[in-house]
């Protein structure tokens, strides 16, 4: 009897639906959770992917890789009158910004978006205790001035060709934020983002966030005071599984019907779900600017010699790899420009698979004597190194595996090293103690200059407090002189000249060995429309009011 | 009872004590600065947002400076700021409390409720073949990985069968007590699956040895009936160690936490603590952890207690 009571209350569980939601709601899966949807206090991927749709950026690179204004009305331009150069004294030039802010903005509790609030954000940008990540934009900014409440006037300390590149600069609600600036060192604590993240007036994009379960859930609603095309549906819940299987596992039995390339599952995993289930969802691969590389120690006894890292990149049959680990739906790549820049060269030099090549150019460098399987040196020195990249990325150990496989064909011996992300990016790489290589991924705007990269200015040192991403040690002056010149140049003709160097440059150098440019795959429903990948750091969810369901 | 309980209570305080200064310095020996990962990824943080950050984080002092001034300000009841969450601890800890003293909870009465009576089930049986099966049940369960179980039970009834949702705490917008309950059930089950093996198999060696007792035997003699010789006598007398274990499973449950919690989405305690450390949340994944060890303590002294309850030969002055 008791049995049977059970039973009973189990089926009745059972029985209750899994999925109340219709389609005029959209849940997203994501396999990470924003801290906070503070748009200053950190950058993360899904952050920003979120904020998209509740707060616009000044500008964004839109999908077709143009610069667009989302929350002013036109991207200021010599041509147009709107961009001037400035004299700023010293012979020093400068440049100064109009913008206008679009009239309709309003933030979501009727409080319009003005001048006011952004010169309250370069306020909270410039501030040392503010506790903002990167305040680096509003530095340059010598000053600013509100014309009128929907227009300002940005003066900033130099002209470079991007000088009206403000994709990503977010606004924030002075009326709500002020408040809790009256003591900046605890602006961060006390801001309205923090405290009440579900307050209205912190939006003003399509959709405002109606309610946050940390960890779990954000649920997001329409805004009432939205000056753009109404969106489709009336609530989107973006949900967070921390474990793919579990992220996976969701999408199959309903309780999410979106996972999308930014923030979602990896490449290979979409791969795997496409060969599963083909037909159950629509898959959407977009290759994107996201550069996978081997940054080199350059300090490295072997490894400083050119010739080793071009015999390393030729005896590496990276097309295979496209081929058998991404079902070869990532390119190779030549350099660290990705050929769908409109900056990239076809005539540079490319390093086919071909170890008989590799070999050559090994024994020339002085690694001919082979010992066990490995080179040595005249001094005895074996020819081998560590490849270091981030543990747990099922993808990336194949690809190791299979580089450390072929470079044992012509007697390199690369010895696997896996590590956990906060070691690998944090400690690893920032403090340049990776002894050999490094493998790891970045992705760029469209027209992204390499400074923090390749200058020679920015290499992580304790003297310039670990500063730059130059991770490789690599020095060369006359890259150097590209890069500041690249930044420089405003004639789009005359810059093309100083890339197609700069990549020669690069692929003659090798400081890394390139090796693909990176695919993002989106899952899909069959009834979903609308969903535009941009393939940059500009995530698809800016035009969220385009998605609608068939 | 009370000076052993308060001597005991004394003693837990100086191991939380020991305990919060190698958490602290433990997470502060971890390679990777939080503001180096954020200046890897941020490639226009300059030097002096760096050293701003690591300022207002309090990261430029040395690490033995740092816990002495948490230390203090926790004596006075401030645990601190998450540095994640930008929340105070207790705040950004709360909910994740609540969730997963729930799934504990759950997990704990109904493993002790299952597993006791199956233990004793198999030792009445024994050698049969209800013996067998309880012990294959039960080796199956200890031996089994957490991750797989969680993962075969979210394709079984999640996304084959399509009974219980596959993660999450809630369906949004659809709240009540069955939605909680649906969203629960395979957590608890596969934490509960984890966790009766090893008390089940106790309770079956332990009750096997009480059921050869000579007073078994001459409760038998008196012609008690076998359900009042199994659950009066012989269960009784069994269950000592077994408390012993149970208690101190209490603790183990806790990490059993951490791997159900992240296969199941499922914000709790333990992925909590996870994330805080790996992002380098002194705050958070000290007092985490803390109270991790709390729990112990407490499953232990509840041990101690629980023997002098069962055993009326032991009492403690």
């Amino acid at each position: 009897m008791r049995l049977g009571r059970i039973a009973l209350a189990a089926a009745l569980l059972a029985a209750a639906p899994v999925k109340a939601e219709t389609r005029d709601t959209l849940t997203i899966g994501l396999s990470t959770f924003p801290p906070s949807l503070h748009p200053l206090t950190g950058a993360e991927l899904v952050r920003s992917y979120i904020l998209a749709m509740v707060a616009r950026p000044l500008m964004a690179f839109d999908p077709d890789w143009k610069l667009v204004c989302l929350l002013c009305t036109a991207v200021p331009t010599f041509a147009n009158g709107l961009a001037r150069e400035i004299d700023l004294g010293g012979g020093k030039k400068g440049v100064a910004l109009t913008i206008a802010i679009q009239p309709g903005a309003t933030w979501g509790d009727g409080t319009p978006v003005t001048a006011k609030d952004v010169i309250f954000t370069n306020r909270v940008n410039r501030h040392p205790l503010s506790g903002v990540v990167s305040g680096e934009f509003d530095r340059r900014v010598v000053k600013i001035e509100a014309k009128d409440d929907k227009t300002f006037v940005l003066h900033i300390d130099r002209i470079t060709f991007d000088y009206n590149n403000l994709a990503g600069y977010r606004v924030l609600p002075a009326h709500l934020e002020e408040k809790a600036f009256a003591a900046p060192q605890d602006y961060a604590k006390r801001s309205t983002y923090e405290t009440n993240p579900a307050e209205r007036g912190l939006y003003f994009g399509p959709y405002r966030v109606a309610e946050i379960v940390a960890g779990a859930h954000v649920v997001l609603v329409p805004n009432e005071t939205w000056f753009g095309k109404k969106p489709f549906f009336k609530r989107i819940v973006l949900r967070a599984f921390e474990n793919t299987a579990a992220l996976e596992a969701n999408l199959l039995a309903g309780g999410v019907d979106f996972i999308p390339g930014e923030g979602g599952l990896t490449l290979d995993q979409v791969i795997a779900l496409e060969a599963r289930h083909p037909k159950r969802f629509r898959y959407l691969y977009k290759t994107t600017t996201s550069y996978s590389h081997l940054d080199v120690n350059l300090e490295h006894p072997a490894l400083k010699d050119r010739r080793v890292r071009q015999a390393l990149l030729l005896a590496a049959d990276r097309e295979a790899i496209a081929r058998q680990i991404y079902a070869g739906k990532v390119s190779v790549a030549h350099s660290s420009v990705n050929p769908l820049q409109w900056m990239a060269a076809a005539d540079i030099r490319r390093y086919e698979f071909d170890p008989a090549a590799a070999k050559r150019l090994l024994d020339e460098a002085g690694w001919s004597e082979m010992k066990g399987g490995v080179r040595h040196n005249a001094e005895g020195e074996r020819l081998a190194f560590t490849l270091a990249s981030v543990a747990g990325i099922k993808a990336n150990e194949l690809v190791m595996t299979v580089l450390a496989a072929q470079w044992r064909q012509v007697g390199v011996d690369a010895r696997i090293r896996g590590q956990p992300a906060r070691v690998f990016f944090g400690d690893t790489l920032q403090r340049r103690k990776f002894d050999g290589l490094a493998f790891f991924a970045w992705i760029v705007s469209p027209e992204s200059v390499p400074r923090t990269i390749v200058h020679s200015s920015m290499i992580p040192a304790a003297a310039n407090g670990w500063q730059g991403q130059n991770f490789t040690g690599y020095r060369n002056p006359e890259m150097d002189t590209l890069i500041d010149g690249i930044e420089r140049e405003l004639d789009r003709e005359k810059r093309r000249a100083l890339w197609h160097r700069y990549q020669e440059i690069y692929a003659q150098d090798l400081p890394a060995l390139p090796m693909f440019f990176g695919t993002v795959g989106f899952v899909m429903p069959l009834w979903l429309e609308g969903v535009r990948p941009t393939g940059h750091s500009a995530t698809s969810s800016i035009w969220v009011e385009e998605w609608k369901a068939k | 009872m009370m000076r052993f309980v308060v001597v005991r209570a004394f003693e837990s305080l100086v191991v939380l004590a020991l305990m919060s200064f190698v958490v602290y310095a433990l997470i502060g020996l971890m390679p990777g600065d939080p503001i180096d990962i954020m200046l890897a990824g941020d490639p226009n943080m300059t030097p002096e947002d760096r050293e701003r950050l690591r300022q207002l984080f309090g990261l430029h002092l040395p690490i033995w400076e740092r816990y002495g001034n948490w230390l203090v300000a926790a004596i006075g009841g401030d645990f601190g700021f998450s540095r994640t969450f930008n929340r105070p601890v207790l705040e950004v800890m709360a909910p994740n409390l609540g969730r997963t003293a729930l799934l504990m909870m759950s997990s704990f009465v109904l493993s002790v409720a299952i597993a006791i009576p199956l233990g004793l089930a198999a030792a009445v049986r024994q050698r049969r073949l209800a013996d067998y099966g309880i012990n294959l049940f039960c080796f199956a369960g200890k031996s089994v990985p957490p991750f797989w179980l969680a993962l075969m039970l979210i394709l079984v009834f999640a996304v084959e069968l399509n009974w219980f949702p596959a993660g999450g705490i809630e369906t949004v917008g659809a709240s009540g007590i069955v939605d909680r309950v649906r969203h629960l059930a395979l957590p608890v089950a596969c934490l509960t699956l984890l966790n009766l093996a090893s008390v089940a198999r106790l309770m079956r060696a332990e009750a096997i040895g009480a059921l050869r007792q000579d007073y078994v035997r001459t409760a038998r003699a008196k012609g008690l009936a076998e359900r009042r010789v199994i659950w009066g006598h012989a269960m009784r007398n069994a269950l000592n160690p077994v408390v012993t274990v149970i208690a101190l499973e209490f603790g183990t449950l806790f990490s059993g936490a951490l791997i159900t919690e992240t296969v199941f989405a499922y914000p709790g305690m333990g992925k909590m603590i996870y994330d805080a450390i790996l992002g380098n949340d002194y705050n958070l994944a000290l007092i985490g952890l803390l109270f991790a060890t709390l729990l112990v303590l407490v499953g232990n002294l509840a041990a101690d207690l629980g023997y002098a309850a069962l055993d009326p030969r032991i009492s403690y002055r």
